[in-house]
């Protein structure tokens, strides 16, 4: 009879975490942050159909970054989740830091449970409900389940630290729209690169845009924010 | 996926059965499904795999209250939908503000008439239904799309329909694809049937239908088919007891929306009571001079 072979769990975890940062590491990186009027999610995308970043309720947005087709469907999980939440109970018991929650049970079962992690770093932003000071709130979520939550900014991606020093110099509260953009667009790109509006996909949640907060920033206006 | 999704809603209808109000309660946690179980951009067959939304079968229930006159018709620049606000339970007003057109999403509206209950549920269902779509996809349902989910809905409806419990909205919305304002009638099996000029529903319809019939013009402007879908209420209203016309004592008036190229928008109480108090003044001097 075959022994099988003996793994030690702290090697097993630091292979499957290896493994799902090698993943997100091929992938382009992402900002999302609180300015005057909500929250902004500028991300580096060279497809202009394929999402990083989405709608999923009123308040409540979400992007990811590393293999798109996993993060994906998580997207359409918390779609669900809060369409039907929102269907049984009321739309504004929908909040974001349950679905967070429920995010991060998922991926925790995922690592720990399944052949392979998932190769994702999940954001889920949300604005307060209106009338409320324009506050925000970021859930970033690991490929591991770990939960951060940030009332700042939050970067994703496999650049996140080097893009985390670039962007925290030029951060500060209730920015303009434009800046908030216009210094997301500089961290991403870093000193070496420029990027265009096509690389670039740009969201935000501002009450300003009526019940469902979440519109896409393209084209023209895209491109009256660009650093100069 | 089309067609099984499909199958399933036949099947399903044949299995309703009652569950305890406990079961209905959804679980709320991130669904996830197998890809050959997975609903898509569904919401309807969602609910109907959760569980959340269970029909229950019963007697004939008639002094619900019921919704009653709506129209809808082409203008210039798109399409209006207008209709009263009574609710009744047999002879009894149940209610004086009850609203029966909404927006469905940004580009079209819904009216209804029936049974109360179930329509502002449909409507309900519906719009979540429209944008769940426009979530998961990406992208919102042409409008033919939105309308045959529309009838599908209405089709579903048919065993409550038996029992007294109708929906039979009109569906109106702006086309951005052929850039035309389309309107849509149903009948209670979920038939659909796109009308060219206007189209209107409810026990008031037949009296509102021959004022549209008798002075509509091609190409109307705005105020002249807000002034025509006016009229036509407010000639349902004096004829059927079932629906409500302007109520100046409480300042309630019917509801009047247009969908144009620029979406969805419901017209001020303003311009909508201005409406109505002409047409008052016009009826009152015929009166007066006895025609």
């Amino acid at each position: 009879m075959s022994m099988p072979f003996y793994v030690a769990p702290e090697q097993l975890m630091e292979d499957r975490a290896d493994y799902a940062r090698k993943g997100i590491a091929r992938g382009r990186s992402l900002i999302g942050l609180t300015y005057d009027q909500g929250i902004l999610i500028v991300a580096e995308n060279a497809s202009n159909t394929l999402r990083k970043v989405s709608e999923i309720y009123d308040r409540i947005a979400f992007a990811g970054v590393g293999k798109y087709n996993e993060f994906d469907q998580l997207r359409i999980a918390g779609v669900r989740h809060a369409d039907l939440k929102g269907y049984s109970f009321s739309r504004e018991d929908v909040d974001a830091r349950s679905l967070a929650n429920q995010y991060a049970q998922m991926l925790g079962q995922i690592f720990t449970h399944e052949m392979k992690p998932m190769e994702v770093e999940i954001l889920v932003a949300e604005i307060g409900q209106t009338g409320d000071e324009p506050s925000g709130q970021l859930f970033h979520i690991l490929y591991d389940g770990t939960v951060k939550d940030h009332s700042d900014f939050a970067v994703l991606g496999g650049d996140a630290e080097v893009i985390f020093e670039r962007f925290q110099e030029d951060y500060q509260e209730g920015l303009t729209l434009s800046t908030a953009v216009e210094i997301a667009i500089n961290a991403l790109s870093g000193p070496d690169r420029t990027l265009e509006p096509d690389d670039l996909e740009v969201a935000e949640l501002s009450h300003s845009n009526g019940r469902r907060a979440f519109r896409r920033i393209e084209g023209e206006e895209l491109l009256g924010h660009m650093p100069s | 996926m089309l067609k099984s999704s499909l199958n399933r809603t036949f099947k399903k209808a044949d299995s309703r059965r009652y569950r305890p109000i406990a079961d209905t309660i959804i679980k709320v946690t991130l669904p996830r499904f197998s890809p050959d179980q997975d609903p898509g951009p569904n919401f309807l067959a969602l609910v109907d795999d959760t569980g959340v939304k269970e029909i229950v079968r019963g007697t004939l229930i008639d002094d619900l209250p019921h919704g009653t006159t709506c129209v809808a018709l082409k203008f210039d620049e798109g399409v209006i939908l207008a209709g009263d606000r009574r609710a009744t339970s047999g002879h009894q007003i149940s209610h004086r503000t009850m609203e029966k057109v909404f927006p469905a999403d940004h580009y079209s509206g819904i009216a209804i008439a029936g049974a109360a209950g179930p329509a502002l549920d449909m409507v309900r269902l519906f719009q979540l239904q429209l944008e769940h779509y426009e979530k998961v996809e990406g992208k919102s349902l042409s409008l033919d799309g939105k309308a045959n989910q529309l009838s599908q809905m209405i089709r579903q409806n048919l065993p409550q329909a038996m029992q007294g419990l109708a929906v039979i909205p009109l569906f109106a919305g702006f086309d951005l694809r052929l850039g035309t304002g389309r309107l849509f009638q149903f009948d209670v099996t979920g038939g659909r049937y796109e009308e060219a000029i206007f189209a209107a529903t409810g026990s008031g319809s037949v009296h509102a239908t021959t004022v549209i019939k008798m002075a509509y013009e091609e190409q109307l402007g705005e105020s002249a088919a807000i002034d025509l879908v006016a009229n036509a209420i407010f000639e349902a209203a004096d004829e059927d007891s079932a629906t409500g016309g302007p109520d100046l004592i409480r300042d309630v008036y019917p509801i009047i929306a247009k969908i144009t190229s620029d979406g969805y928008e419901a017209i001020s109480n303003e311009d909508v009571s201005s409406a109505f108090n002409s047409i008052i003044d016009d009826r009152r001097s015929k009166v007066s001079r006895g025609e």
